[in-house]
């Protein structure tokens, strides 16, 4: 059977186009095809009604650009056919996180705030994306300003469901993004990790995301949640996928003074080598949960699914046999703190940032009669809003309150000093450990069922115990698909490295997917292309 | 244990969020965030050394990673247009707002 061309890599799409033996529209064309096959009706802002088959499709883009994207195609066939060049990314689909800007494109962040918003310029990502060749067939979906590990907070509904099973969730907030990769319909797409949004959606659709180092990938043009930890990052089907789309997008910008200028190296080039010389080391911290009871809100302890952790202990055992040496046992003692930690910061930084809607400047305005100014903000952002941006603005008020201030926004800096170390610790040249990288479970869990845990934002939030660490200490973290469950979901492995090193992780990634290429698992396919060719 | 955000509380936080709520997301809303301040007291409970720095972001910036500083220099935009008609309601090129309430401070 061919494959169909919407399934094939990054790589291999860029090196046909670039060379002339296919089209960028013949790619457009059958990835429309497939958006046709699995989308189902698009997410809306109209009141949400449950509907037949509204759980057997992925419901990804809240905005389609197909002429858009028709242009852009033809102008890399048309450079194709001049001799020219069109870019390492020459006719690749791409869905953006509708958290970006993109001019001349409704920039919604998944907020009926929004809903109206055109953007007037590009993020700087999308840009450098574009400007390689990518082709961007439109907007996904996300939790409401990124606020959501299930992507069930967006104001536009039906939510995406996981193409594995599209009767649960596909993670979040970049559940869209990872969803659309996984079932063919880009082959790349852009996200953004606050506290794990890149990564658990990938582990639970069974994709390839990384969190780079923050200050690797500009944030201009990316609305912003909690400024001092949002990272723009890929999603690819491959290491090798991912690898080229960060070297596309990452470097300085002049927009954006967090950009860090560390020179930009050639991620594909080193992925092939082996992993002799490399420590990668096991914390019992990641193989167990702390957690308040759902129930009493008493902390409970208890250990990660097992599935997920023999998938962690196998991969260890599959990159040793690749040259790699395994350290276990190494402490990460505030790893359970992160959660914590980051509802004080993340709800500080969105209060502040969310200021800005208020129905004066852009996005919506409430179209009532209001008796005065103040009385349009409180009705603007009261009905614009959804309920996880009115928590998060709430808190983040309450938390950085002066008489509240010390004792919860600067104590939990300082925790974030404490994760900081544990990094730099085990990471340290000349310390005890010396890891090269960390490898941990991405998720405690494989995906639930959407409802399952909505409306409960504290069981919500810890489904990134696992990931937000890396966000506190601005390290690069991936997760790489390592199996199915028993249930045929899939399983995520991450790994955790120093700052700017993403080469190693990567070449690690490409390691564990070299080392299960033969098993069975690699063959099984997302439940939403059964019967599709 | 007490709730940490009183029904006296709420309603400061929402005055001060600028949040028009109805009963319902009221009720929500304030239960969700005393469950989130029992996760948060976990910060209480630890030792924190108060000599250590606050880290407010991950990564240190230190002078060889960072951009320097652009120049000073206003650049003419030709996106003035685009970004005023986002503005809901526009009179010419000004944005119009409902009457300002007006405090005497005197």
């Amino acid at each position: 059977m061919t494959t169909p061309l919407c399934d094939l890599t990054a790589v291999e799409i860029a090196a046909r186009v670039r060379a002339g033996s296919l089209r960028a529209e013949q790619v457009l064309d059958s990835a429309l095809e497939r958006i046709r096959a699995v989308e189902g009706r698009a997410p809306s802002l109209e009141p949400y009604v449950l509907q037949p088959g509204d759980r057997q499709t992925v419901h990804a883009f809240i905005t389609l650009t197909e002429r858009r994207a028709r242009t852009q195609a033809q102008a890399v066939d048309r450079l194709v056919a001049a001799g020219k060049d069109p870019g390492p990314l020459a006719g690749v689909p791409l869905a953006v996180k509708d958290i970006f800007c993109v001019e001349g494109t409704p920039s919604t962040a998944a907020s009926r705030i929004l809903a109206s918003f055109i953007a007037p310029y590009t993020a700087t990502p999308v840009a450098r994306l574009e400007a390689a060749g990518a082709i961007t067939l439109g907007k996904v979906n996300l939790d409401e300003f990124t606020f959501g590990s299930s992507n069930e907070s967006t104001a536009f509904r039906p939510p995406p469901g996981n193409p594995w099973d599209p009767r649960r969730v596909p993670g979040g907030s970049s559940g869209a993004s990872a969803a659309a990769v996984a079932a063919g319909e880009v082959a790349l797409s852009l996200g953004t990790d606050t506290a794990g949004s890149i990564r658990q959606p990938a582990a639970f659709c069974g994709v390839v995301g990384m969190k780079p180092t923050y200050g690797r990938v500009s944030r201009y043009g990316l609305i912003a949640f909690a400024s001092s930890l949002d990272c723009p990052g890929p999603v690819a089907r491959t290491v090798t996928d991912a690898a080229l789309m960060l070297g596309v997008m990452a470097g300085a910008d002049v927009h954006d003074a967090t950009a860090a200028t560390v020179p930009v190296p050639d991620y594909v080039a080193g992925l092939e080598q082996d992993l002799r010389g490399l420590r990668i080391g096991l914390s019992p911290d990641y193989f167990r949960l702390r957690y308040p009871d759902p129930q009493t809100g008493e902390l409970r302890e208890q250990p990660i699914t097992p599935e997920i952790e023999k998938a962690v202990h196998e991969t260890a055992e599959r990159l040793a046999r690749q040259g790699a040496e395994i350290i276990e046992a190494v402490p990460m003692p505030n790893t359970h703190l992160g959660i914590p930690a980051y509802f004080v910061i993340s709800r500080v930084e969105a209060a502040s940032n969310l200021h800005r809607y208020d129905g004066i400047k852009y996005g919506f305005r409430y179209p009532g009669p209001v008796s005065d100014l103040r009385d349009l903000y409180r009705k603007s952002r009261g009905a614009g809003f959804g309920l996880q941006p009115k928590l998060r603005i709430l808190m983040g008020m309450y938390v950085s309150a002066e008489q509240y201030e010390k004792g919860y926004y600067q104590r939990a800096l300082r925790v974030r000093t404490m994760i900081r170390r544990d990094f730099e610790l085990a990471f340290d040249p000349k310390g005890p450990h010396r890891l090269h990288a960390l490898l941990t479970a991405t998720t405690p869990t494989t995906a639930f069922e959407l409802g399952a845990v909505y409306g409960d934002s504290v069981l919500m939030q810890y489904a990134d115990l696992l990931t937000v660490p890396a966000d506190h200490a601005g390290v690069p973290g991936l997760s790489v698909p390592a199996g199915l469950d028993a249930q045929g979901l899939p399983i995520g492995v991450q790994l955790l490295g120093p700052d700017f090193t993403e080469p190693t992780l990567l070449r690690i990634a490409r390691a564990v997917e070299r080392g299960t290429e033969a098993d069975t698992w690699r063959k099984a396919r997302p439940k939403v292309l059964a019967g599709l060719a | 244990m007490a709730e940490a955000i009183t029904a006296e509380i709420f309603h400061h936080l929402v005055e001060l969020a600028a949040l028009e709520l109805d009963a319902d997301e009221s009720e929500y809303l304030r239960a969700q965030l005393n469950s989130q301040m029992k996760a948060i007291r976990e910060l209480e409970a630890i030792v924190v050394d108060d000599t250590a720095g606050i880290t407010s972001h991950g990564v240190p910036y230190t002078p060889d990673i960072s951009a320097t500083p652009r120049a000073d220099i206003a650049v003419p935009s030709d996106a003035a247009d685009a970004i005023l008609q986002q503005a809901p309601e526009l009179d010419g090129r000004y944005l119009v707002v409902p009457d300002i309430p007006h405090t005497d401070l005197t």
